[in-house]
C-alpha cells in the first residue's frame, strides 16, 4: 500500500503497511483478494460484457447492423449465420437472431436480477426477524418454510404460472416471492449465530434498541453471505426462468427469451444448428460467471481463508 | 432411534396439510379453473357444461372443495339436474311425461378416506392414472440416482488422490460447467448428435412404439441419454463434494496412523480414507431425492418418456385439480421421505451423531 491514508482533516494518521491485515476493514480485504483473484476477475468481465451488450440492444442491432428483433421477414426465414447484417442468422420467422438473442438477454437478465433482489429482501427481512426474536414467529415461519420447501420447486412454479399467466413483471414477482427461503434461512442462521456474541450483549446493555442492533450490528455481518447469495441465486434465476420457457410456461412470445429461443429451436434445428446452439451457449456462460463470481465472493469474504493457505 | 422417527412422523402431518392446502388454494386461483381445458373439448355445449360443473361442484367456493377432496363428498347432494333444488325424486311434469333427473350424491370418498378421487378430464380414477406413469419415472429417477452418485464419487476420489494433476482440474471445471449448463439445452444437443446425425440412439420414449415394452435390459438404448442427462447433476455436486471431504479425511490421524503402519498408498485413500469421506454424501441424498420430480418434469418432456413429470405437464395444462393435487401431494411425500431418509442414514453410519 503505497497511498497513505488520511483522517477527516487531512492529516495522515499510520501507515497501512505497519498494520495487521487485521485491522483492515473486511471490506477492503475482500476486494483486495478480489483483484488478485484472476478467475473471477475473468468472469466479471465476461459477465459485465454480456449484461452491457444486452442492454444495447437497441444500439447494436437495430442502430448498428440495422435488424430487427421482432420484424418478421417470411423470405428470410432460416438465413445462415455470416449472411448480409445477420451474424447470427435468422430464425423462422426471419427475425435476426443475433437481435433476438441480445434482446432475449435484456428480458432473462431483468427477471433474474429483480426476482433476485426481491428475493434477497424477503429472505433477509425474514431471517433478520426469525433469528433475532425467535419464539413463535420463528416456529411458524419454520414450518412455512418446511412446508413450503416440501413441494417440488418446479411443480410449484408451474402452477403459480399455469394459474396466472404471468407478464414479465409477474413472473418476477412469483420468482422472487418463492425464492427466499434458502437466504431466510441462511441470513436466520448466521444471526443466530451472532446474536449470542459479546458484542451484541453490550450494544444491548448500553440501551440499543433491537431495531438499532438488528440493522447496525447485525446486518453488517450478513453482508458477505448475501451478496454471495446473490451472484449464486441470479445464476440459479436464469437457469429457472430458462427451463420455465422452455415448458413454455415463462417468457410468451413473441418477447424473445434465451430459454424460449431454445423451446423455438426444439422444432426448427432442423433448418440449422445454431438455433439451438447460441441460445445454450449464452445461458451457460452467463451461468458459469455468475457461479465463478459466487465462489471467488465467497473465498475473498471468508476470514479463515488466510489461515488455510 | 425409533422414538425420534415417530416425533418425524408425526411432524410430517402437518407439513403436508399445509402442502396441500396452499397447493388447493393458489390452483383455485386461477381464473377460470379447470372450466377453460374442459370447454375446449368440441363436444361441450354450455348446457353439458353447466351440468358438468354441477357435477363436479366446481361452483363451491374453494374451502369446500377443499374439504370435499379430504373427506370426501358421498354425504352431499349435488344439484346435477340443474333445477336449483336439491332432490333425489322422480316428478311428473305437466304433460304427465316423468322427469327424471334426480340429483346425485358425490362420488369421492376423499384422500383422508385413501379415494383420490376422479380426474376431471379423463374421467378416470386418479391413482390408476399415476399407477400407468409411475413405473416409467421410479426406473429414470433410481438409475440416474445410482448412476450420478457412483460416478461422482469415483471422480470426486480419484480428483483428490491425483489433487493438482490434469485429471483433478479437469473433473472440477467439468462439475462447474455441468451445474450451469441447462440440462434441457444438453440433453437436446445429445438427441441431435446422437440420434439425429449419428443416428445411434433413439431420440426419445420408452421403448419403441409398435410393441409393448420389453424389460429393461431389453430398451438400454432408450434410458441411456435420458439417465445421463439426469445425473448430471450428481456427478457434478457428488464429485466436487468428494473431493473436499476427501481432502479433509486425508489430514486426519488415523489416517497418518494407517500409512505410519505400511499400508500401501491404494489402501489408505480407497479403503480408510473414501470410507470415512463418503459419509456426509448421505446428506446429499435428501436434496437429490427431493429434486427427482422436478428434474423428470424437464428430463421426459424432452425425451418424450411416458412418466409422472410429463403427466404433471399435462395436469398443469388442464388445471386438472384432483390429478395435479396428486402428483404435489407425492412430490411432497418425495420430499420429506427424502429428507427423513437422509438424516436416518447419516445418523446410522456415523455413530457420532446423536439423533436428538
Amino acid at each position: 500500500m503505497s497511498n497513505t491514508p488520511a483522517n477527516a482533516t487531512g492529516t495522515p494518521i499510520v501507515h497501512l503497511s505497519e498494520l495487521p491485515e487485521a485491522s483492515l476493514s473486511p471490506l477492503r480485504i475482500a476486494t483486495r483478494r478480489l483483484r488478485r483473484d484472476r478467475l473471477t476477475l475473468i468472469a466479471m468481465g465476461i459477465l459485465l460484457f454480456l449484461a452491457i451488450i444486452s442492454f444495447a440492444a437497441p444500439l447494436i442491432a437495430d442502430r448498428g447492423l440495422g435488424v430487427s428483433y421482432s420484424q418478421t421477414d417470411a423470405p428470410n426465414k432460416f438465413t445462415l449465420p455470416g449472411t448480409a447484417n445477420h451474424i447470427l442468422g435468422t430464425d423462422d420467422l426471419g427475425r435476426d437472431y443475433f437481435a433476438r438473442l441480445l434482446y432475449g438477454g435484456q428480458v432473462s437478465f431483468t427477471i433474474a436480477i429483480f426476482a433476485a433482489l426481491l428475493a434477497l429482501l424477503i429472505g433477509l427481512a425474514v431471517g433478520l426477524v426469525t433469528g433475532y426474536f425467535g419464539g413463535i414467529i420463528d416456529d411458524f415461519m419454520n414450518w412455512f418454510i418446511i412446508t413450503l420447501g416440501s413441494i417440488p420447486q418446479l411443480l410449484l412454479l408451474l402452477i403459480f404460472v399455469a394459474v396466472f399467466q404471468p407478464s414479465v413483471l409477474l413472473l418476477i414477482l412469483i420468482l422472487g416471492l418463492l425464492g427466499w427461503t434458502g437466504t431466510s434461512r441462511l441470513v436466520r442462521g448466521q444471526t443466530l449465530a451472532l446474536r449470542s456474541q459479546d458484542f451484541i450483549l453490550s450494544a444491548r446493555s448500553i440501551g440499543a434498541s433491537s431495531q438499532r442492533i438488528m440493522f447496525r450490528h447485525i446486518l453488517p455481518n450478513v453482508f458477505s453471505l448475501i451478496i454471495v447469495d446473490l451472484a449464486l441465486s441470479i445464476g440459479g434465476l436464469i437457469l429457472t426462468e430458462a427451463g420455465l420457457s422452455f415448458l413454455g410456461y415463462g417468457v410468451k412470445p413473441p418477447t424473445p427469451s434465451w430459454g424460449n429461443m431454445l423451446s423455438d429451436a426444439q422444432e426448427t434445428y432442423s433448418h440449422g444448428l445454431y438455433l439451438v446452439f447460441y441460445p445454450g451457449v449464452f445461458i451457460t456462460v452467463t451461468v458459469l460467471c455468475l457461479f465463478v463470481i459466487g465462489d471467488g465472493l465467497r473465498d475473498a469474504f471468508d476470514p479463515q481463508l488466510e489461515n488455510k493457505k | 432411534m425409533s422414538r425420534y422417527l415417530i416425533r418425524r412422523l408425526l411432524q410430517a402431518i402437518p407439513t403436508l396439510f399445509g402442502v396441500s392446502l396452499l397447493s388447493f388454494m393458489i390452483m383455485s386461483a386461477a381464473p377460470g379453473g379447470p372450466l377453460a381445458a374442459l370447454s375446449q373439448d368440441p363436444k361441450m355445449t354450455p348446457a353439458k357444461k353447466a351440468i358438468r360443473i354441477r357435477q363436479l361442484g366446481l361452483d363451491d367456493p374453494w374451502p369446500l372443495q377443499y374439504v370435499r377432496w379430504l373427506v370426501g363428498d358421498d354425504w352431499r347432494l349435488f344439484d346435477t339436474n340443474g333445477d336449483g333444488k336439491l332432490s333425489t325424486e322422480c316428478k311428473i311434469d305437466e304433460a304427465g311425461k316423468q322427469v327424471c333427473g334426480p340429483d346425485l350424491y358425490g362420488m369421492s370418498r376423499g384422500i383422508l378416506r385413501g379415494d383420490w378421487g376422479y380426474s376431471y378430464v379423463n374421467r378416470r380414477p386418479v391413482l390408476s392414472l399415476i399407477g400407468e406413469r409411475l413405473g416409467a419415472t421410479v426406473e429414470l429417477s433410481i438409475l440416474s440416482l445410482i448412476i450420478g452418485a457412483s460416478l461422482g464419487i469415483l471422480i470426486g476420489i480419484l480428483a483428490a488422490v491425483r489433487r493438482g494433476g490434469v485429471f483433478d482440474n479437469g473433473s472440477r471445471v467439468l462439475s462447474v460447467v455441468l451445474s450451469a449448463v441447462p440440462t434441457f439445452w444438453l440433453g437436446l444437443l445429445l438427441i441431435i448428435v446422437f440420434g439425429g446425425i449419428l443416428k445411434v440412439l433413439p431420440m426419445g420414449s420408452r421403448c419403441s412404439p409398435t410393441a409393448p415394452c420389453p424389460p429393461i435390459w431389453g430398451r438400454l438404448e432408450y434410458l441411456f441419454l435420458p439417465v445421463l442427462i439426469l445425473s448430471t447433476g450428481g456427478i457434478a455436486g457428488y464429485s466436487r463434494y468428494l473431493r473436499a471431504s476427501m481432502l479433509d479425511v486425508i489430514n486426519q490421524d488415523y489416517v497418518r496412523t494407517a500409512r505410519a503402519k505400511g499400508l500401501p498408498d491404494r489402501a489408505v485413500w480407497f479403503v480408510h480414507a473414501a470410507r470415512n469421506a463418503m459419509i456426509p454424501l448421505v446428506t446429499f441424498l435428501g436434496p437429490a431425492i427431493a429434486g427427482l420430480l422436478g428434474g423428470a418434469v424437464i428430463t421426459e418432456t424432452l425425451f418424450s418418456w411416458p412418466g409422472l413429470g410429463r403427466l404433471a405437464i399435462q395436469s398443469v395444462n388442464t388445471l386438472d385439480y384432483p390429478l395435479l393435487m396428486a402428483i404435489t401431494m407425492i412430490g411432497a411425500v418425495e420430499t420429506i421421505a427424502g429428507f427423513m431418509l437422509s438424516d436416518f442414514l447419516y445418523a446410522l453410519v456415523d455413530p457420532r451423531i446423536r439423533l436428538g
